[in-house]
């Protein structure tokens, strides 16, 4: 019984442990959950997995110097960027090295706009989006 | 107390000289504007308005959609904040320092939208390509690179 109930103290701290929390980000990650499923009712849960794959994937359909949000970010989300147009550097995009990532939905959506377009060549669906995000919440 | 010694006087005076207050004709007045900054800021240096006329940054502030062949677009009430700023602070504006020292190339009536094709910015860049392809710079828009004091408008 006891450890039971340790397991569930446990499992129930693992989310505050391993992803960075915050209540502003909580609340971008359920509007794009809403319009995932909006968009298809048999959407999954968001995945960190899904959202590294989008993360790595060489894409064909954007600008050659931004195959892959690697190019900018690097292939580690937890060390500064730089953008590959403009040579401007970037913060980290890992929420555990910076914190204020996703915590405004309108320059995550802008970002989001600019990013998807000139990496994938298009938009990125709200699914994608909270895969990201997961994924960098955990980064 | 010990009068300052002529070294330390001779530093405190160059000190001086360095404080933007008195850079006198290498000094850009920088970006002051939060909305500024953070928006043009964020995928280059926010330039300061200094170097075009006031009706190339309105010429610019029109057609974000094509800003370099990037789509740059922003909501209105951004840009009628960012345009506000940019014209009042413009090159043509300004008019003195280095400003000037660019205005003095401008066209009447021109709308250059380029910086980096300024003849003042021209004759001071003259580099081995080598130079503009360090993995460092990437572009001749990226002052910062080499320009330690590029924000705060220091471009010695």
């Amino acid at each position: 019984m006891i450890r039971r109930l340790m397991l569930a103290v446990a499992v129930a701290a693992l989310p505050l442990a391993v992803l960075a929390t915050d209540a502003r980000r909580d609340a971008i990650l359920a509007d794009y959950a809403a319009k995932s499923r909006a968009a298809d009712p048999s959407a999954p849960a968001f995945s960190a997995q899904r959202g590294e794959t989008l993360f790595r994937t060489k894409w064909t359909g954007g600008d050659p110097r931004t195959a892959s949000c690697t190019a900018c970010h690097t292939a580690d989300p937890r060390v500064p960027g730089q953008n590959a147009k403009t040579g401007r550097p970037i913060e980290p995009v890992a929420v555990s090295v910076n914190p204020k990532r996703f915590t405004d939905p309108a320059t995550v959506e802008k970002q989001f706009t600019r990013d998807c377009r000139s990496v994938l060549g298009r938009d990125c669906t709200p699914f994608e989006k909270g895969n990201y995000i997961t994924f960098m919440a955990g980064q | 107390m010990r009068p300052l010694t002529p070294t330390l006087a001779l530093l405190a005076a160059l000190l001086l000289l360095a404080s933007p207050a008195s850079a006198g004709n290498d000094w850009m007045p920088p970006v002051r504007d939060a909305t500024v900054q953070k928006e043009c800021g964020t995928c280059h240096m926010a330039f300061q308005p200094g170097f075009l006329p006031a009706r190339s940054w309105t010429h610019l502030m029109g057609s974000l959609a094509d800003h370099f062949g990037e789509d740059a677009s922003l909501p209105d009430d951004k840009i009628a904040i960012i345009r506000a700023y940019l014209t009042a602070n413009a090159g043509d504006v300004v008019n003195q320092g280095r400003a000037a020292r660019y205005m003095q190339w401008v066209a009447p009536g021109g709308t250059p939208q380029r910086i980096t094709e300024n003849p003042d910015f021209l004759r001071k860049h003259h580099f081995a390509d080598s130079v503009w392809k360090d993995p460092k710079v990437v572009t001749k828009s990226n002052c910062a690179a080499c320009h330690s004091g590029a924000e705060r408008g220091l471009y010695k």
